[in-house]
């Protein structure tokens, strides 16, 4: 066997190695995981919502993964009654799991903030509820239209003078920022027992 | 032509027939470099477009939100693919592709091969960057970019790997130096890595680690490895002495392939995978200490009583920047893959430093230190202006020791904050700003590099203006200082004393 045989046989093996420790074992072992309590399949509207969610790119600010109570204090800042388990992502097809926290972790937002006008006037423009907050604002999720225009079966948004739209107009959410909050309430955290792990 | 084994620095031989073949070496390997050097360039400005409006979205939060297209979350994956696979990929190939002929001692084969890989992956990065920001992310971190791109750039890499199997199979050299395994392994890792991330086996916690697995290794097996390589070539070449202990490199190269590529989970310490993933990948990262003292050694200590050099080649000063980056940035990273540092620095711009302390300040400045010496070579011409090259370095050097200075302090103080829960998170926001203003203004410095240097660039590419009558170095250099670079040099015949820059 020639020496560069060898070199390119060893990197090979390298990575054989590595794909099948990192990536095809934890498949195996989390393939009978079983859903969390109240963990449930996307709807229609959930996933596209979900997949709002992708496209915006909400995961380059916000993570989805209360870490655990003993490592780091999400639990204490009231980002969840635990940390996340494998069994909470049995539904994802693309994880969002996230790595940064210019936002506050997602995963438990459902139960500290389930208010659809609030989420929705957030999505509008973040810093008509939350002074300060650098997150880019979505007014293209909304459709700002003459009051007497709206529909019934539309949904309008209140929003703070400073940021309300002038005159009679108002901001109504199309499907996809409604579907966005639908998504959002799905990541609820239950309580679960402490033995229960993977 | 030296090169048996007891000796194994590149030669430095100049003799007529030395000089000889690696002009017709350089001549074979002009078009595919130009190719993928200049396309390189242009997506390493589009890239650094990307990333000032990204940066200056937390400057100006309601600036540019009335189109989708412009969002932060659509603009900031654009910007990180866009310099992943367009910039320092292609640049990466350019480099590699030179290296490879004049290292195995023979003309590059599979030219027009080259030249067609270059136009895919152009028309593959062009359509995974305008994918994103029309909506088509597919959301995974670090290979965003729509199933459409990767359908060009695939074969793009394959292309490259039968260019490179056909220039190894005509080699003359006997002796494979360091670099050629560096070099070797990152076009098998390479391809594998990218056709094993897009596979559509992944969901929940275990594509989680596998999207780690990749993105950490398409870092130190696809992007760090042509560093590497043209560190060992470029330190000892421009040195003119060998490097300081060459049998440790083969130590440094086996000790990367075992353990770098088991480091990825580190990414997810803290977070719901399995805690023996999370472990070994610590572990290893830890024991990434051995490769990087390795290479250390063996870049500082060839340097070492010859720094007074940098104070002339645009190359050296480039190469050393970033090897000493690279030594910086990996002794970090196996430090903060320890639990309790991570309890800090996790989810916070810490990371974003350590990143592009990685990227940047090794990867990229060793790329331009790379071009700074091969464009010579391979267009038979010269850099049009030191004031320009100094400029080029002055702007990312400062640049980038701004930006990560900037986002580690700032950083560390959120990571600090996020674990006092009676730190109101909108408090943190508002701390992380001076920092982040920062990285707004050493982004645009690095901009302004990029301009020059692409400015640089196309001058020496179109061979503009009179032909300089020497290497471009920052000052007048002192007779004999780089002689033993003559043989290698742009011009025909090799001169006795280094001639006064004309500049």
């Amino acid at each position: 066997m020639t020496r560069i045989a060898l070199i390119f046989l060893g990197a090979f093996a390298a990575i054989a190695m590595s794909f099948t420790a990192l990536t095809l074992l934890p498949r195996l072992q989390l393939s009978t995981v079983e859903p969390t309590p109240g963990t449930t399949d996307y709807t229609y509207s959930e996933q596209l919502g979900r997949d709002v969610y992708k496209q915006e790119g909400c995961m380059y600010c916000h993570s989805q993964q209360v870490r655990p109570e003993d490592f780091g204090s999400d639990v204490a800042r009231g980002w969840g009654p635990r940390g996340s388990r494998p069994g909470d992502y049995v539904y994802d097809e693309t994880h969002q799991l996230g790595t940064m926290r210019t936002g506050p972790d997602l995963h438990d937002i459902a139960s500290r903030q389930p208010s659809r006008d609030w989420h929705l006037a957030h999505l509008y423009q973040p810093r008509s509820v939350s002074p300060g907050s650098v997150m880019p604002a979505y007014p293209y999720l909304f459709e700002v239209k003459k009051k007497s225009s709206v529909m019934a079966s539309e949904t309008t948004v209140p929003i703070s003078p400073e940021y309300a739209p002038p005159g009679d107009s108002v901001v109504v959410a199309t499907e996809r920022a409604l579907a966005l909050y639908d998504y959002l309430m799905t990541l609820e955290l239950e309580p679960m027992d402490r033995e229960a792990s993977n | 032509m030296p090169d048996d084994s007891s000796t194994p620095a590149p030669s430095a031989g100049t003799s007529q027939s030395d000089v000889k073949w690696r002009r017709v070496v350089d001549a074979s390997t002009r078009w595919p470099v130009i190719a993928f050097v200049v396309s390189g360039t242009f997506w390493l400005v589009a890239g650094s477009l990307l990333a000032l409006i990204a940066s200056f979205k937390f400057q100006f939060p309601d600036w540019w939100t009335q189109q989708a297209w412009l969002t932060f979350g659509r603009v900031r994956p654009a910007h990180l693919n866009t310099m992943i696979y367009g910039w320092i990929s292609m640049a990466g190939v350019g480099v590699s592709a030179w290296l490879w002929a004049r290292l195995l001692k023979t003309k590059l084969r599979g030219r027009g091969l080259l030249l067609l890989s270059a136009a895919l992956w152009n028309v593959g990065v062009l359509v995974g960057t305008i994918g994103i920001l029309a909506g088509y992310s597919r959301a995974i971190e670090w290979v965003e970019m729509p199933y459409a791109a990767f359908a060009f750039i695939v074969p793009a890499m394959g292309l490259l790997v039968v260019s490179f199997v056909r220039t190894l199979w005509h080699r003359h050299a006997r002796h494979l130096y360091i670099s050629v395994w560096y070099l070797g392994a990152a076009i098998l890792w390479g391809p594998l890595l990218v056709i094993a991330i897009l596979l559509p086996i992944y969901s929940g916690v275990p594509e989680a680690t596998a999207n780690w697995w990749y993105a950490h290794n398409i870092l130190g097996l696809w992007i760090t490895p042509p560093g590497l390589a043209a560190a060992y070539y470029l330190i000892p070449k421009v040195i003119g002495r060998p490097v300081h202990s060459y049998h440790l490199s083969y130590l440094g190269f086996w000790t990367l392939a075992l353990f770098y590529n088991w480091a990825g989970v580190h990414h997810l310490v803290g977070g719901p995978a399995p805690q023996w993933v999370a472990t070994v990948s610590i572990v290893f990262s830890a024991m990434m200490i051995i490769p990087v003292i390795v290479v250390a050694v063996n870049h500082h200590l060839t340097v070492v009583g010859h720094f007074k050099k940098l104070k002339y080649s645009p190359t050296l000063r480039f190469v050393v920047f970033g090897a000493m980056s690279y030594t910086a940035v990996s002794l970090q990273g196996s430090l903060q893959s320890f639990r309790y540092w991570q309890e800090v620095t996790h989810f916070t711009h810490y990371t974003i430093a350590h990143s592009h302390l990685g990227v940047y300040a090794f990867a990229t400045m060793i790329a331009f230190g790379a071009i700074y010496y091969i464009m010579p070579r391979v267009t038979n011409w010269e850099w049009g202006s030191k004031r320009l090259v100094s400029l080029h370095f002055w702007t990312t050097g400062l640049g980038i020791g701004a930006y990560v200075t900037a986002l580690t302090i700032g950083g560390v103080i959120q990571g600090l904050q996020l674990l006092d829960p009676d730190v109101a998170f909108l408090t943190i926001v508002e701390d992380t700003k001076p920092w982040l203003v920062v990285r707004s203004v050493s982004g645009t410095l690095m901009t302004v590099g990029h301009l020059v240097f692409a400015y640089l660039l196309a001058k020496i590419v179109v061979q503009s203006g009179e032909r300089p009558d020497g290497p471009t170095y920052f000052h007048p250099v002192p007779a004999g200082t780089f002689d033993h670079v003559g043989g290698d040099g742009a011009r025909s015949v090799p001169s006795g004393p280094a001639e006064e820059s004309a500049q």
